[in-house]
């Protein structure tokens, strides 16, 4: 798998992206600069990791969004190419209009950082062909604009197509009100585009892959995406 | 020419932070208080005079950039 991770002035999760994807697929990733024009040639993955790329000015992602790098990273999406957007990641996504929706303010407006549970809604994507669909996971969210908003008609079309990955829980995987820590749709913490090749999500799998870090939850949605790429 | 570009919620897109200035206003005695929405403005400084131009190039800048149009209106004045 060849793989890159776009680095934004303000991006401070690119190391652990890095350090998840060489422990579980193998290969170090590249790492492309923002004002880059151009991707590496034959990438397989595009990663855009965690952190307040341009200080989250104007809007979390929106300044990101619209930096040339991005252009590059559209051109490999739409030719087929696999993206994985975590956190800051995520809201450039939507913010691109590479995934649906956007990500507000947290609903109590505070900065959450703490460990939630996931539930696995699809089992059917390259990112989360190693869990099982239904799996309830622990891994670490770190976010004052994870607020997951798409109007009705987006929601509809993300359910139908079963393109929400992941939803907030507890541990027995209860989804409700009270199990959501920000505030999203649905309690929605990923989605899947239309072709399930990009996927956007708040929390950080990268950050618990092995024992030593407290935990492993995060590690099949990287054994998924090196096996759905090798 | 200057443009003034205020942007807001749309309906339905909840507001927390509207929801606390809303709230606090009540803790700190105004009566009276409705729903209060947070939005914000951005001044721009244009070189173009013909208005019609500087409307529609501020249209582009709000649709590109300025706005999010997924949970934002925008409104634009000029003078």
């Amino acid at each position: 798998m060849k793989s890159a991770i776009v680095v934004f002035p303000g991006t401070n999760r690119e190391r652990d992206m890095a350090k998840a994807l060489t422990l579980v697929g193998g290969t170090a990733p590249t790492m492309v600069w923002h004002g880059d024009a151009d991707l590496p040639q034959g990438l397989d993955l595009v990663v855009l990791p965690g952190g307040f790329s341009y200080g989250d000015y104007l809007r979390s992602g929106a300044m990101g969004a619209r930096s040339p790098v991005l252009d590059a990273v559209k051109r490999h999406a739409e030719a087929g190419g696999y993206v994985l957007g975590v956190c800051n990641g995520f809201q450039i996504l939507a913010e691109s209009g590479l995934l649906p929706g956007a990500l507000m303010r947290n609903r109590d407006l505070r900065f959450i950082c703490r460990d939630v549970h996931l539930r696995v809604e699809t089992a059917d994507s390259p990112f989360t062909q190693a869990y099982g669909a239904g799996e309830i996971v622990r891994v670490p969210v770190a976010h004052h604009d994870g607020n997951f908003f798409a109007d009705e008609q987006t929601l509809m079309a993300l359910e139908g197509e079963g393109r929400v990955a992941f939803r907030y829980c507890d541990e027995r995987g209860l989804a409700a009100e009270e199990t959501n820590p920000n505030g999203s749709r649905d309690n929605i913490a990923g989605i899947l585009s239309a072709n399930r090749r990009i996927l956007g999500m708040m929390p950080h799998p990268e950050n618990l892959v092995e024992p030593a870090l407290g935990g492993t939850g995060g590690r099949p949605l990287f054994e998924s995406i090196t096996e759905a790429l090798s | 020419m200057k443009a003034k570009v205020h942007i807001t919620l749309k309906t339905g897109v909840l507001d927390p932070q509207g929801k606390a200035i809303e709230k606090s206003l009540d803790h700190l005695g105004f009566d009276g208080i409705g729903e209060v929405r947070q939005g914000k403005v951005i001044e721009i400084e244009l070189a173009e005079t013909d208005e019609a131009k500087a409307r529609a190039a501020v249209e582009a800048m709000c649709r590109k950039l300025l706005a999010n149009t997924v949970i934002e209106n925008y409104a634009i004045e000029l003078s």
